[in-house]
C-alpha cells in the first residue's frame, strides 16, 4: 500500500500551459495514469495522447478521474480548485506558487465537508514511488519502499528523498505539503494516514520557522504514532519578523521558532536531525 | 508590501473608518502649512516602515505652528532607530502633521490571517498603546479573538468585542461600525495584516483610529495597481529590490557566507548548515525552480555587492532543472563577472555527472563537494 495515490489513480491535469504539458508528460513516464486535461477553449483536443475539455465537469463524466494535478497560474488557481471541489474529485494538488492568501481562504471554506482533499499549494505535489506521480518532484531519485517522508519545503523534500535512495531506503508516499500560511492538507493529516498505513515503517517530517503546524503534530505524534520518526525544522538561523506581521506571532503565542518546533519533536519521541544533511542516516538508524 | 501610516489611514478613511484630519508632508514648509490648517495644535509623525517611532523620537506633539515647524525640521532627515528598525535605523523622508485629540481610552485592534484556522481573526485588547507581543506574552487572554467568516465581521461579533472591551455607550455605535469597516477594508485590498494601536475613545464620544499599520498580500497586488503605487522604494533594501526585479528571493544578513540555493526551505537549511559548521550566513538566496542563466547571474552580482561575503556556497538539487545547464550557466557568470571569492559547489540532481565535468573543465578555481555538510565546512573554512 501507500497513500493518497497509487497504480489505481486516474489523473486529469488543471492547466496545460508550458508546465502542465511538461509536467504531465513527466508524470506519465514515472507510471501516472493521465485520463484527462482541462483547459478552457481547448475542449476537444487531444495532448499526450489524453482528451482535453473546456470545463471539469465534462471531464468527470467522460473520462471518470478521481485526482487533479492543477497548474493554473496564480490569478485563477483558486477557481480551478473550487471546480474540482464542486465535480467531486478526491485528491487536488495544486503545484501554484503565489496564490493570493484570501483567495485560498475561501478555498479552505469550500473544503470543509467537502468530497475533496486538498495538497498545496504551492508544493512539489505526492508521490509514490513505482505506482504513481502526481506533482514536479524528479521521480527518478526515489525508489519504491517503506518510508513515508512529509515536508513543507519542496527541495527539502528531495533532499531527504535523495538521502534515503542513497542509502538504500525506499519510500511508500512523499508529499509536499506546501508552504503557504493556508494549505489544503496539514502535517497532522499526513501523519495518521502514515500511522494507518501497513506499508509505511518509519517517517520523515521536515518543518520550517512559522506558525505552529509542527508543534501541533508533535502533540498528535505523542502516544498516538508508533512508528519512528525523523524531524527536522528549517531556519534556525534565519532572522526573526522577515516574513510574518508581528500579529502573527501573537496569534501562535509567540511560538514559531525553530528551538520550540524542535523541542516540542523531542519531547514527542521525534529523532531530530541535527543538520538536512543527516536525515537519511538518522532515519536509517531507528529502523 | 508595508503601507506608510499616512497610505493606511487614507485606504482605511474610504471604508468609513474615523481617522484625525491630517495631511502628509515631505518638506517643513509643507508641514508647517499643514500645521496651520489643522490650528497649529498638532502631532507631528516621521513616516518609516517600522514601529516603536514615538519612543525614538520620532513623534512629538506641538502647541503652535512655529512649534510644529521646530519638530518637522528636527524629526525630517534625521536616522530613526527603533527596536523593529535595527541599529542602523531609518531614514525620515516624510511626515504625517495631524490634529490633537482628547483621549480618553487607548485600545488595540488588529486583523491577521489565524494559520491554524485557514480564517481571518480580529483582535482587540483593552490595553492599548503599548506593546502588543508584551501584553501577549505577559497576559494572553487580555486579546480577544473573533474569527471571520465569508469575509465581514459580523455585528453581533463586533457588538460582543465593545461590550467585553467595556466601551461607553455613546462611543458604542461608532466603534461597531469603525470594526466592521476595518474587516471589510482588511478583506477588500487583500491586507496580510491591519493594525489600530491606538484605537481611541475621545472624550467627545468619538471611536478613532489614531495610528495604522497595514501590509498587503504581495501576491494579490495584481488586482490593486492602486495600492501597488503607494509602494515606498526608499524604505526597502537596495538589494532585494533588484533581487525582486530578477525573480529571486534575497533577504541580507550579518554574516560572510554568501549563498546561493534553489527552493525556500533547502535555502534556509542551507544558512543552518553553514551555522552548524562555525560560520554566518551572509544571506538568504532562493533562485526558483527555473535558475535561468540570466538569474544566476544576478543572483552572483547580487551576493557580491555586500562586501561582507568572503566566499559563496552553492547548494542546488536539481529536479526538473537539469545540473549540467545549471553548471554551464555558474561558468558562464563566474567568468563575465570575475568573481574573486572562492565558490564551494554542491550539485545534486538529473546529470550531476556531465554538470562536474563542465565545472572541472573550466578552468576556474571552483570547489566541488560531495554533500552539503562538506559544502559548508569547506565554504566557512576558505570565508575565514
Amino acid at each position: 500500500m501507500s497513500i493518497l495515490v497509487d497504480e489505481t489513480t486516474r489523473v486529469v491535469v488543471q492547466g496545460l500551459g508550458r508546465a502542465g504539458l511538461f509536467h504531465a508528460e513527466q508524470c506519465i513516464r514515472f507510471g501516472a495514469n493521465v485520463v484527462a486535461g482541462v483547459h478552457p477553449g481547448r475542449g476537444g483536443s487531444e495532448a499526450l495522447g489524453f482528451p482535453v475539455f473546456d470545463t471539469m465537469r465534462e471531464a468527470v463524466a467522460e473520462a471518470r478521474p478521481d485526482a487533479s494535478l492543477a497548474f493554473v497560474p496564480a490569478a485563477g488557481a483558486a477557481d480551478a480548485v473550487l471546480e474540482a471541489i464542486e465535480a467531486e474529485l478526491a485528491l487536488v494538488a495544486c503545484i501554484t506558487e503565489g496564490i493570493p492568501a484570501r483567495d485560498m481562504v475561501r478555498v479552505a471554506d469550500a473544503l470543509r465537508g467537502s468530497a475533496t482533499r486538498l495538497i498545496g499549494p504551492n508544493c512539489p505535489g505526492v508521490i509514490s514511488p513505482g505506482k504513481c506521480k502526481l506533482g514536479i518532484m524528479p521521480g527518478h531519485i526515489h525508489k519504491p519502499g517503506s518510508v513515508g517522508v512529509v515536508s513543507r519545503s519542496g527541495t527539502l523534500t528531495y533532499e531527504a528523498v535523495g538521502q534515503l535512495s542513497s542509502l538504500g531506503i525506499g519510500q511508500s508516499t512523499c508529499i509536499g505539503i506546501g508552504g503557504d500560511p493556508v494549505i489544503g492538507t496539514n502535517f497532522i493529516d499526513v501523519l495518521e494516514m502514515f500511522n494507518e498505513d501497513s506499508d509505511t515503517t518509519g517517517i520523515i517530517m521536515i518543518g520550517e520557522i512559522g506558525g505552529t503546524a509542527e508543534e501541533q503534530a508533535a502533540e498528535f505524534v505523542k502516544g498516538r504514532v508508533k512508528k519512528p520518526i525523523v524531524g527536522f525544522i528549517a531556519g534556525a538561523t534565519a532572522p526573526p519578523g522577515r516574513r510574518m506581521g508581528h500579529a502573527g506571532a501573537i496569534i501562535s503565542g509567540g511560538k514559531g521558532t525553530a528551538a520550540e518546533k524542535q523541542a516540542a519533536m523531542e519531547a514527542a519521541g521525534i529523532a531530530v536531525a541535527p543538520t538536512p544533511a543527516d536525515l537519511g542516516s538518522t532515519l536509517a538508524a531507528l529502523i | 508590501m508595508k503601507l506608510h501610516e499616512y497610505q493606511a489611514k487614507e485606504v482605511l478613511r474610504a471604508y468609513g473608518v474615523p481617522t484625525p484630519r491630517g495631511s502628509m508632508a515631505k518638506t517643513v514648509a509643507e508641514a508647517r502649512s499643514a500645521a496651520a490648517d489643522l490650528g497649529g495644535k498638532v502631532v507631528v509623525k516621521a513616516q518609516i516602515h517600522a514601529g516603536g517611532r514615538g519612543k525614538g523620537g520620532g513623534v512629538k506633539l506641538a502647541h503652535s505652528v512655529d512649534e510644529a515647524e521646530r519638530h518637522a525640521a528636527a524629526i525630517l532627515g534625521m536616522t530613526l532607530v527603533t527596536h523593529q528598525t535595527g541599529p542602523q535605523g531609518r531614514l525620515v523622508q516624510r511626515l504625517l502633521v495631524e490634529e490633537q485629540l482628547p483621549i480618553e481610552r487607548e485600545i488595540y485592534l488588529g486583523i491577521t490571517l489565524d494559520r491554524a484556522l485557514s480564517k481571518p481573526v480580529f483582535m482587540a485588547s483593552a490595553q492599548g498603546g503599548v506593546e502588543i507581543e508584551e501584553v501577549a506574552a505577559r497576559d494572553p487572554s487580555a486579546i480577544l479573538r473573533e474569527a471571520i467568516d465569508g469575509a465581514q465581521l459580523q455585528g453581533y461579533q463586533a457588538r460582543r468585542l465593545a461590550f467585553a472591551l467595556g466601551i461607553a455607550p455613546e462611543a458604542r455605535a461608532s466603534a461597531v461600525q469603525a470594526m466592521q469597516a476595518l474587516a471589510k477594508a482588511h478583506d477588500e485590498s487583500d491586507a496580510s495584516l491591519v493594525e489600530i494601536n491606538p484605537f481611541v475613545l475621545t472624550a467627545d464620544g468619538r471611536a478613532v483610529a489614531l495610528d495604522a499599520k497595514m501590509d498587503i498580500d504581495d501576491n494579490a497586488l495584481f488586482r490593486h495597481p492602486d495600492l501597488a503605487e503607494l509602494r515606498d522604494l526608499d524604505e526597502e533594501e537596495p538589494l532585494e529590490t533588484d533581487a525582486i526585479d530578477h525573480g529571486l528571493n534575497y533577504i541580507k544578513l550579518d554574516g560572510n557566507v554568501g549563498c546561493m540555493v534553489n527552493g525556500a526551505g533547502l535555502a534556509m537549511a542551507t544558512m543552518d548548515i553553514i551555522q552548524y559548521a562555525g560560520g554566518m550566513p551572509a544571506n538568504f538566496l532562493d533562485v526558483g525552480g527555473g535558475a535561468s542563466k540570466d538569474q544566476i547571474k544576478n543572483g552572483f552580482r547580487i551576493i557580491l555587492s555586500d562586501p561582507n561575503v568572503k566566499a559563496i556556497m552553492i547548494n542546488i538539487f536539481g529536479g526538473i532543472l537539469k545540473v549540467d545547464v545549471l553548471a554551464e550557466g555558474i561558468v558562464a557568470a563566474a567568468q563575465e563577472l570575475k568573481i574573486g571569492v572562492p565558490m564551494v559547489l554542491r550539485l545534486e540532481g538529473t546529470n550531476v555527472e556531465k554538470g562536474r565535468e563542465i565545472l572541472a573543465d573550466s578552468g576556474l578555481d571552483f570547489i566541488v563537494a560531495s554533500d552539503m555538510k562538506e559544502a559548508a565546512q569547506q565554504a566557512v573554512a576558505r570565508a575565514g
